[in-house]
């Protein structure tokens, strides 16, 4: 079984990054990190660049984690990214960063994260930024 | 010294609320346009057409040279940020900007490239002052032969020497003559290709036109390649320059604001080349060749400046002579000619009022985009994030819309969408669009002209080539066109004597 966690390359991703790394070696099993960027804009913040994905492979193979890292370059949704890859991975947990947003911000934009915990096929672990 | 006072009495005429808000308005819009690849100030000009029916001339033209000042300066933006050039003249500035930008100087890339844009801005439309009136005075006197063979040296500027291949810019040049000829002959009375269809007797509106070519066939060419790899966010930070990156930086913004100017004033000009020769320039100049390829401060500075001097250059024909060099001037003619004047020799004449404020906003939008572009480049770097769907849906419903108001009939709406076709085809097939506008704006111009000339000489064939003017006209036109075949005899012939 694996751990699945969505990278994104600001703090909120950190913290799921950690967050994940100590429940894969908790529950003894492999690491799956995602980096997910959208097909259809000209720059995307959250995609992480070369540098950032072989250091954040770096890191893990430092600490001696089974881990796998992919990024995910087509379509437009993050989360259908997320629950595709869990349901064909057998996922068995999904670890996710989550953030406060303001009333504004829910109407114009659809969370992620959101649609990420009510549709997931596992247990979802949700990491607020340190 | 009438030329200061006119252009005094201009800037008096500009500072009103309005007229400076038309000025920001058009900046902003210009950048914004300019940053995002793919939609130009060409695009918007037209997208804008059909409103700006309805309001004064002075503002709109206000609002059209913010926009085309405005897209010069945003396409940097994206050429340094993304080494997706906004637009063609923002090409050469990608080599070294973007390598700039991957080594951690965005910033003073971007930095010289604004300063720069506004040092030639203002530099250029000052020259643009002065040079001006004194092409009028020349031109006023030129008869209806000499104005047929420079609007046929226009033609064949924008279809042989710019872009890649004459055979498709000749190709579309003569694709917008006969879009251009569509409609009731104003001599005889007799309908040429309109199919019989009545709604055609009139000819097609140029805002269909450009609309169709420039906003509805670029959506359909982006549709058709959508998905993309996104790219990473590259660190902006606020725009400054050390004392090395601005010791580096203010001659090659001179020698760029002098190639560029007389490039842009000549038919036939563009931005593309003066651009490339200032680039060559600073390379064989520079203390530092080494650093060309690697990011050299001078290979943005000079051809940044050179773009934005280009652009002022164009507004030389385009005022005094009634001749588009670019695009976005071209549309800038169809306006003109859609509130009723005549563009030519005695636009200045009849409208100085129009012109001089135009000049004078112009001095004030590029100041207005210097404030606005050093401090706020992260903000513009931000619309790259923009979803192209929400985007192109945008344009294509504000083209459907303006087409539709021309004339409030629902042929327009089918014609936008064959041009629409067309355009996308010519993208599709590499045929520059330049060359079209140009065919559908002035050939009936070159038509009238012609058809002038030969009444003046009864139909005698000589009265197209009187005037010393014409002559030189068309010696250039055929050194142009004959050159390629000429330079491959002597080649051989050199190569042959060589062989003996």
């Amino acid at each position: 079984m694996t751990v699945l966690v969505g990278y994104v390359p600001n703090a909120l991703g950190e913290a799921a990054l950690t967050a994940a790394v100590e429940e894969a070696r908790r529950r003894g099993e492999r690491l799956l990190v995602v980096n997910m960027s959208r097909d259809d804009v000209l720059v995307d913040a959250r995609r992480a660049g070369e540098e950032q994905l072989a250091r954040v492979g770096r890191d893990l193979a430092e600490l001696g984690a089974k881990f796998e890292v992919r990024q995910v370059e087509d379509g437009n949704d993050a989360a259908d990214a997320l629950l595709g890859l869990a349901e064909q991975e057998g996922v068995s947990v999904i670890v996710i960063g989550l953030r406060h947003r303001s009333p504004v911000g829910k109407l114009l934009l659809g969370s992620v994260a959101q649609r990420v915990l009510l549709d997931a096929p596992c247990p979802v672990l949700a990491v607020k930024a340190a | 010294m009438d030329n200061i006072s006119a252009l005094i009495a201009g800037f008096g005429d500009v500072l009103t609320p309005v007229n400076l808000l038309m000025a920001l308005l058009g900046v902003t819009v210009g950048t914004a346009v300019g940053v995002l690849p793919g939609i130009g100030p060409a695009m918007t000009v037209a997208l804008l057409l059909p409103i700006t029916y309805g309001m004064e001339p002075t503002q709109a033209l206000i609002l059209f040279a913010g926009i085309f000042y405005g897209g010069m300066y945003g396409g940097s933006t994206t050429s340094i940020l993304l080494n997706t050039p906004g637009e063609s003249a923002s090409v050469v500035t990608a080599i070294e900007g973007n390598k700039m930008a991957k080594a951690g100087r965005a910033a003073q890339a971007l930095a010289t490239a604004a300063i720069g844009s506004f040092v030639a801005g203002t530099i250029a439309t000052l020259l643009l002052a002065f040079v001006m009136p004194q092409v009028v005075e020349f031109a006023i006197s030129l008869g209806a032969p000499e104005y047929l063979a420079i609007i046929l040296v226009a033609f064949v500027g924008v279809s042989a020497v710019l872009g890649s291949s004459r055979v498709r810019g000749l190709a579309s040049l003569l694709v917008g003559l006969t879009i251009g000829v569509i409609g009731i002959d104003f001599v005889t009375g007799q309908q040429r290709m309109t199919m019989g269809i009545p709604q055609l007797a009139d000819g097609i509106d140029v805002v269909v036109v450009a609309v169709g070519i420039f906003a509805v066939g670029e959506a359909l060419w982006v549709a058709a390649h959508l998905r993309r790899k996104a790219a990473e966010v590259i660190p902006v930070g606020r725009p400054w320059m050390g004392r090395e990156d601005w010791r580096r930086s203010w001659k090659p913004w001179l020698r760029g604001t002098a190639l560029g100017f007389p490039f842009g004033a000549i038919p036939a000009g563009g931005a593309e080349i003066p651009t490339f020769l200032s680039y060559m320039t600073e390379k064989r100049l520079s203390r530092h060749p080494e650093q060309f390829g690697r990011g050299a401060i001078e290979g943005v500075a000079g051809p940044e400046a050179a773009n934005n001097a280009s652009a002022a250059g164009t507004l030389v024909p385009l005022l005094a002579l009634g001749l588009p060099t670019n695009a976005t001037a071209a549309i800038m003619l169809a306006a003109l000619e859609g509130w009723g004047f005549e563009p030519g020799p005695l636009l200045l004449e009849k409208q100085p009022d129009l012109v001089w404020a135009l000049i004078a906003s112009l001095f004030i939008g590029n100041t207005m985009l210097l404030v606005l572009n050093l401090p706020l480049a992260p903000v513009w770097a931000k619309l790259l994030q923009i979803p192209r769907p929400y985007l192109y849906a945008g344009i294509l419903f504000f083209a459907s819309m303006g087409a539709y108001a021309v004339n409030s009939q629902t042929f327009d709406l089918l014609l936008l969408l064959g041009l629409g076709l067309i355009g996308f085809a010519m993208r599709r097939f590499g045929l520059p669009v330049l060359p079209l506008i140009v065919g559908v704006i002035l050939g009936p111009l070159a038509e009238k002209q012609a058809r002038r000339s030969l009444q003046l000489s009864g139909g005698d064939l000589s009265g197209l080539v009187g005037g010393p003017v014409a002559w030189v006209c068309y010696a250039i036109i055929a050194t142009v066109l004959l050159w390629p075949l000429v330079s491959k005899v002597i080649r051989r012939f050199h190569t042959t004597e060589v062989g003996a």
